[in-house]
């Protein structure tokens, strides 16, 4: 197993070097630059700023630079942001997303996987019908729709909870924004689940099961539902990353210090450290969380085995 | 259905109104404003351009100037100066007993170390060149020369700040109250260099000072004992609170989290006006937002007929009252109204019947030699906004029965602005907000060869007036000599008017002290909370 992990590991480098450099020579092929404006600098002073951030070197040179610095961790400053580092803003916004994230991952999971379930136990009956289009309208209706509307709902209207703001992370000033970002993955997982519970529960092991005289329940929870949560695994790796890495409509409406929006102003200000540390830290991110994902298989299907032989 | 609208727009205000009172018996004197974007940097010389940034910098710094409710300059960190005869020397009095907020004096020292600091290469400001009048900074910033080149001096060990200008430049007082020329305290400088602004070692000289920073969702500022006015602060602290989703912030408004939303989208101004009248603010702002016609070589626009036809055929109203619904005015110089001592002046286009106006339009146009066999193909930019796109399809649309053909191309701000810089273009969207209040801060965009002269203008007369202006003493005789000059590029339609900004705030009606003004700056540190 840790023989698996190590060459997984290794096989990362070259992987994120060739997502690094990839990101670094399309950043600087976009049009437009760090200091192009609504106003014109004076020459001069666009001199000045370009030789204090080194984009007066040829290319290459920038781009050894960076990667030296890179190596030693360093992400350099931003350029937009100047009283912090590329470094300070990732880890000042990463708990942020990362528990806004990992909250609504699990009310996702809390909710979808019984939804999902149910719909495949009940296979074509009301309550199918009824659970499948709440999920499918929860894929439809993008959360820059619904977010605005609980805000409104819960916040203004009811005056319940706050509309926005992080307040240090204050369980009120969470709800909101992780029942938002939860919705869409409640629906994904729900009709996941669905789909793969009804392909598991018409496999010859399962009809062994129950010639064996088990239970309906213990069918389900002993043998049915680890196997049929497979593809929903496979999912959830990608689908971690992506939304604890945050997201700019959630952080943005209920205005959120997470790093969601980081990589989106970073693009569009060409801030290039900024959009370069958060493509670094997403590659990593992606990359670990599909190891993590991978080594839970194990658990969840006995045919994969990561032996040291 | 308008019943119904009433109704739940009154139910609307009155939920409003009840969460806004609530809020505030709760932390009764904490100011919480909603601002369009993040910070850049407690080192002013590091910041460049937003509204936002010059609204928390102003709380927390204040100037040799500073500016009333009113946007009125008052003497701020300067309690008196004395201009010399040919304007070129200005000698400030430095105020007795002001400190910074970790309770050392502030000195002329600190503004020339401040100001050095800003024209510094090494530090690479962008807006270095506010500066630019004072004798060697355009050389000093640039490398030229070393930074005590510049003409500024401390002089009676600290009590006065002698500055040398270029040559005389009668708005410079105003320049005085913008963040560029806010003083640095020399020691913490000395001590931290660039790291000086790190919170935890801060010292401003404002009314405020700043206690946390967390980084795309607020900025908190306490009242600075220290502030030689502290008794006539009434705040205890403002919260800059990030909001770019401006709907966002109008529901926190509404859900009475924040007391002041800088900026509502214009979209929203109908509904606001009529559900939160007594918070709806909207005022005449010095802002510009125009058409610049390419006059390289190469485009049709460089024929004056051309941009005379063009010009006539917009209808300006049109798009001020109905596309944008009252929330812009409609333009026809490029000087707003209500830049102090200037008189607007008017593009030579007739009023009333349009028909007229269209007729003298193709007229032109079949002089400049376009007609139904050869039209006039345009290249129109503008930057990805809803708003600027409504326009742009607005005037196209106005321009089609002159047999006028235009092509749009929408792109990023960044992309926009750095084509539009290399001319790639036949007429282009742009906007300009005035630095500071005073009519050659628009004009000088139309000086030959001045990289925001993004249509690349150019009339010897008018440079020549441009310059006169500037060696002009008198205010008046100033005035109008830029009259003239700008009248003069009007008369040459050196680009297409359409609109003059309005500033847009929603503001607890429980505020006293916060007053509307053309540059829309409002100063916390004048505002309370009516009891």
């Amino acid at each position: 197993m840790l023989n698996y992990i190590a060459k997984r590991l290794a096989m990362a480098v070259p992987t994120l070097l060739i997502v690094i450099t990839v990101s670094f020579f399309l950043m600087r092929v976009a049009p437009g630059g760090p200091f192009d404006g609504e106003r014109q600098l004076p020459p001069e002073i666009e001199a000045n700023l370009m030789a204090a951030y080194h984009l007066d070197e040829p290319l290459w040179m920038q781009y050894l630079r960076y990667m030296g610095n890179l190596v030693q961790g360093d992400f350099g400053p931003s350029f937009k942001y100047k009283d912090f580092s590329v470094t300070e803003l990732i880890m000042q916004g990463f708990p942020v997303s990362l528990e806004l994230g990992a909250l609504a991952i699990a009310l996702a999971l809390l909710l979808g996987i019984p939804m999902g379930v149910m719909a495949a136990l009940r296979r074509n009956s009301a309550l199918d019908y009824s659970l499948m289009g709440v999920a499918l309208g929860g894929i439809a209706v993008p959360n820059f729709v619904i977010a605005p509307l609980m805000a409104l709902f819960f916040g203004v209207i009811l005056g319940w909870l706050p509309v926005g703001g992080w307040n240090g992370g204050a369980l009120p000033n969470l709800v909101l924004p992780v029942i938002a970002l939860a919705i869409q993955q409640i629906a994904y997982i729900a009709r996941m689940m669905r789909a793969s519970m009804i392909e598991v529960l018409g496999s010859h092991f399962i009809r062994t099961a129950r010639a064996k005289g088990l239970s309906e329940r213990e069918v389900i929870l002993r043998h049915a539902l680890r196997p049929a949560m497979l593809p929903v695994l496979s999912y959830l790796g990608p689908a971690i990353a992506g939304i604890i890495t945050g997201s700019v409509v959630i952080e943005q409406i209920f205005g959120l210090p997470g790093i969601g929006r980081y990589f989106v102003q970073g693009a569009l200000n060409r801030d290039y450290t900024l959009v370069m540390g958060t493509v670094v830290f997403y590659g990593v991110l992606i990359v670990l969380m599909n190891l993590i994902v991978d080594l839970l298989y194990s658990l969840f299907d006995p045919q994969i085995r990561y032996d040291d032989d | 259905m308008p019943a119904m609208k009433l109704r739940s727009g009154a139910l609307a205000l009155a939920l409003s109104l009840a969460a806004a009172t609530a809020s505030h018996s709760a932390s009764a004197e904490t100011l919480d404003i909603g601002v369009m974007g993040e910070l850049a940097s407690f080192d002013t010389s590091q910041v460049a351009g937003g509204v936002w940034e010059s609204q928390v910098l102003r709380d927390v710094y204040e100037g040799l100037m500073k500016l009333s409710p009113e946007g009125e300059l008052l003497p701020g960190m300067a309690t008196d100066y004395s201009v010399s005869e040919d304007g070129r020397t200005y000698t400030f009095q430095l105020r007795e007993g002001a400190q910074w907020s970790d309770g050392e004096p502030v000195t002329a020292e600190d503004f020339v170390v401040g100001w050095r600091h800003l024209l510094d290469p090494a530090n690479a400001s962008k807006y270095a060149y506010m500066l630019y009048p004072i004798v060697n900074a355009e050389a000093v910033n640039t490398g030229e020369m070393p930074l005590e080149a510049l003409g500024v001096e401390s002089l009676d060990n600290g009590r006065t700040l002698r500055v040398e200008l270029e040559s005389s430049t009668p708005y410079f007082p105003q320049l005085l109250a913008h963040y560029t020329a806010y003083p640095q305290p020399a020691h913490l400088l000395e001590k931290y260099g660039r790291d000086w602004v790190n919170l935890d070692h801060i010292a401003t000289n404002g009314a405020f000072h700043p206690v946390n920073w967390v980084s795309q969702s607020y900025i908190e500022v306490e009242k600075s004992p220290t502030y030689y006015d502290a008794d006539d602060v009434t705040l205890d602290g403002v919260t800059y609170h990030t909001t770019e989703d401006r709907n966002a912030a109008i529901s926190r408004f509404r859900a009475g989290e924040l007391d002041i939303v800088r900026e509502y989208p214009s979209e929203r101004y109908q509904w606001l006006k009529e559900n939160l009248p007594d918070a709806t603010h909207m005022a005449p702002y010095l802002g510009s937002y125009y058409y610049v016609l390419n006059q390289r070589d190469g485009h049709p626009t460089t024929d004056v007929r051309v941009r005379e036809a063009l010009n006539l055929a917009v209808r300006r109203d049109v798009i001020a009252q109905q596309l944008m619904q009252g929330t812009f005015e409609a333009a026809r110089s490029f000087v707003p109204p209500g830049v102090a001592h200037y008189q607007q002046q008017q593009m030579p286009l007739p009023g009333g019947d349009m028909d007229a106006r269209m007729a003298r339009a193709r007229e032109l146009l079949q002089q400049a030699g376009y007609g139904p066999n050869n039209p006039l193909d345009l290249r129109l930019r503008y930057n990805s906004s809803e708003e600027h796109k409504r326009i742009a399809v607005a005037i196209a649309a106005m321009w089609r029965p002159l047999g006028v053909n235009v092509e749009m191309i929408n792109s990023e701000a960044t992309v926009h602005y750095q084509s539009i810089a290399e001319g790639d273009f036949d007429v282009a969207r742009a906007g300009w907000i005035a630095d500071y209040n005073d009519a050659e801060n628009f004009l000088a965009l139309l000086e030959t060869g001045v990289g925001n002269n993004y249509g690349a203008y150019s009339n010897p007369e008018f440079d020549a007036l441009m310059k006169k202006a500037a060696q002009t003493q008198d205010a008046d005789a100033r005035e109008a000599v830029l009259e003239q000059a700008e009248q003069l590029a009007l008369d040459d339609y050196a680009l297409i008017p359409l609109l003059f900004y309005v500033s847009r705030n929603l503001v607890n009606p429980a505020l006293s002290g916060w007053e509307d003004n053309v540059q829309d700056n409002h100063p916390s540190r004048w505002v309370s909370f009516d009891d």
